[in-house]
């Protein structure tokens, strides 16, 4: 089942990049689909991280949180480098949990605070996580937001 | 006409960004802060060059690979980001660390 949605979405995407639509062209992409599908499960990588499809719905939601919140920390580090006189600045290195439960779910959320302007993952071990923040404010508002709980996770959906 | 006013304040919006995070990387003071300032670079400023040639594109093939592009951006820029501090910490650089106002020349003469 895997391998068929596989095969669909490579194809999809073979036909994006190309945008042909003669026969013959064609057929060399349906070939060319099936040998990566072939050598993908060769190497077994078909599985659940490379192709998370049980979070999909979830993660549409989240990105949409997640642009907002790259937007007002793009804002704020904005103003920060514009203010003119002293750098209006206070480094903070701080630790955070990471109650997630998969290796998927913790590397979303370090992935999505580095993408957040003002912070930056320093270090992710099993249950921590070391940040870098530019400034006071901008700590403390991730230490008070529910990024982490807005991360979606395996088997939320179903489960 | 309208696409064309809308695609053109995105690219200069973007291109202004992308000084905005030039200048940023000069003004703060060390390693760890001056990530921060290309943090801007990476998200909003790609984001909206990107969405500006869209614009000019038009829903073409040509707009699927750039929103392709700033899928790839998306996911691989933090994970650099990422290692680079990542391996700045390891190196032992220490992060210039306060809890009030920097006051920048100070901060670059003790380093």
């Amino acid at each position: 089942m895997r391998t068929i949605v596989t095969a669909c979405l490579i194809f999809l995407f073979w036909f994006m990049l190309s945008g042909h639509t003669g026969t013959l062209l064609l057929t060399f992409g349906v070939l060319s689909t099936m040998l990566t599908v072939y050598l993908a499960k060769r190497m077994s990588i078909i599985d659940h991280e490379s192709y998370p499809f049980h979070l999909s719905w979830r993660l549409l939601g989240y990105y949409f949180y997640l642009g907002k919140e790259i937007l007002k920390a793009n804002v704020d580090v904005i103003k920060r480098i514009l203010t003119p006189g002293r750098v209006n600045i206070s480094p903070q290195v701080m630790t955070l949990p990471a109650i997630k439960k998969t290796a998927l779910g913790k590397v979303i959320y370090a992935n999505s605070i580095t993408l957040t302007p003002g912070t930056v993952t320093l270090e992710l071990s099993d249950d921590e996580i070391k940040v870098h923040a530019l400034s006071k404010e901008g700590a403390e508002d991730l230490q008070k937001s529910d990024m982490v709980k807005a991360v979606p996770e395996n088997g939320e959906l179903f489960s | 006409m309208m696409i064309e006013i809308l695609s053109w304040i995105c690219l200069t919006l973007g291109g202004l960004l992308g000084i905005v995070g030039g200048v940023g990387m000069h003004r703060f003071p060390d390693f760890y802060t001056r990530l921060h300032a290309v943090g801007i670079t990476d998200t909003l400023c790609a984001a909206l060059f990107l969405l500006g040639l869209g614009f000019q594109a038009g829903l073409t093939i040509a707009s699927i690979k750039l929103f392709l592009i700033f899928v790839f951006i998306f996911f691989t820029s933090p994970t650099s980001s990422h290692l680079l501090a990542n391996a700045a910490m390891l190196g032992g650089l220490k992060p210039v660390l306060s809890n009030d106002d920097i006051d920048n020349s100070e901060q670059l003469d003790k380093q």
